[in-house]
């Protein structure tokens, strides 16, 4: 057994075992972390495929954002988990009759059509002063230059979302007005009074 | 030697759990947004696992706007949810049975 073939089954167990406990996990906030752990492991298996730039990408970008997003949002909602598990295992023969359909269903594309794709070798490894990323960045900045823009609008209309639907207004919150501050004119604040001068004696 | 097969029985197992775990949480929202990911991730691997073994760059590229368009979806969801949680206080599916806010 070679060492990329070790490499592969020890991410490949501890990204199966990951999967399944975010899934039976009873505190969300565990799941989180197994999920952590999931992307971690996939990291390092895309990076076995010689996708660096994305396997650096998922961590930076899930772990280090989605993932924290995520756990604000369990640690911030503070949900009751004994409630949520009630009726666990109500939908469990149907979800069992489905994911059995989906296995054997996935399990014939995957594996015995596969076995005839095996004539797909991987190409050999690229050099050493091979850059993955550069490859990347030149397909995405004049091939896909046009859905790269629309992605920047998704994300913006992502935050944009985000933060009107979150924001709110409450009552009693003492606010100043820009508007009418900007719009202020000298008359409004300066009076001007003429009185005659007293002079001492 | 590692076959294609190989990269994609692993991925399709990570999705097979994704749909296992959607029907056993189906109760809380946030685990049902995290088996999204999930399952976001068997397809993505799928991708770089045939952009690999083809040869082309187009599979990275779309896992590139895959990513994007799921980070935009897990926020603005998660941001649902907040709103949700503050006028409802719990999160569970059914409790979802109106349209009014």
């Amino acid at each position: 057994m070679d060492f990329q073939r070790f490499v592969f089954y020890v991410f490949a167990t501890i990204l199966v075992f990951a999967a399944a406990r975010v899934i039976t996990v009873r505190n969300p906030v565990h799941a989180a972390m197994h999920l952590v752990l999931a992307f971690f492991t996939c990291a390092g298996l895309w990076l076995l495929l010689e996708a660096e730039f994305l396997a650096i990408t998922l961590v930076l970008v899930y772990v280090g954002a989605v993932m924290v997003l995520f756990l604000f949002v369990v640690m911030m909602l503070d949900v009751n988990v004994s409630q949520t598990r009630a009726g666990f295992t109500r939908y469990a023969p149907l979800g069992i009759g489905l994911v059995i359909l989906i296995v054997g269903m996935l399990g014939y594309v995957v594996w015995a059509r596969t076995q005839e794709m095996n004539f797909l070798q991987a190409p050999p490894r690229a050099a050493a002063d091979f850059s993955n990323t550069e490859v990347l960045g030149s397909q995405l900045y004049t091939v896909y230059m046009y859905p790269f823009e629309l992605a920047a609008v998704i994300l913006l209309v992502a935050i944009v979302a985000a933060i009107s639907l979150t924001m709110r207004r409450r009552p009693g919150l003492k606010v100043q007005n820009v508007a009418r501050q900007v719009a202020v004119r000298r008359e409004d604040r300066v009076r001007i009074v003429s009185m005659e001068a007293d002079k001492e004696s | 030697m590692i076959t294609v097969s190989h990269y994609l029985t692993l991925s399709s197992l990570l999705f097979i759990l994704s749909i296992a775990g959607i029907f056993l949480n189906r109760k809380n929202v946030i685990l049902l947004l995290m088996c999204i990911e999930l399952m976001l991730l068997a397809v993505n691997f799928n991708f770089i696992t045939l952009s690999r073994f083809l040869g082309d760059t187009a599979g990275q590229v779309f896992v590139f706007f895959i990513l994007t368009v799921a980070a935009a979806e897990s926020a603005i969801g998660l941001a649902i949810l907040v709103v949700l949680f503050r006028s409802r206080k719990n999160i569970e599916v059914e409790s979802l049975d109106s349209m009014k806010g």
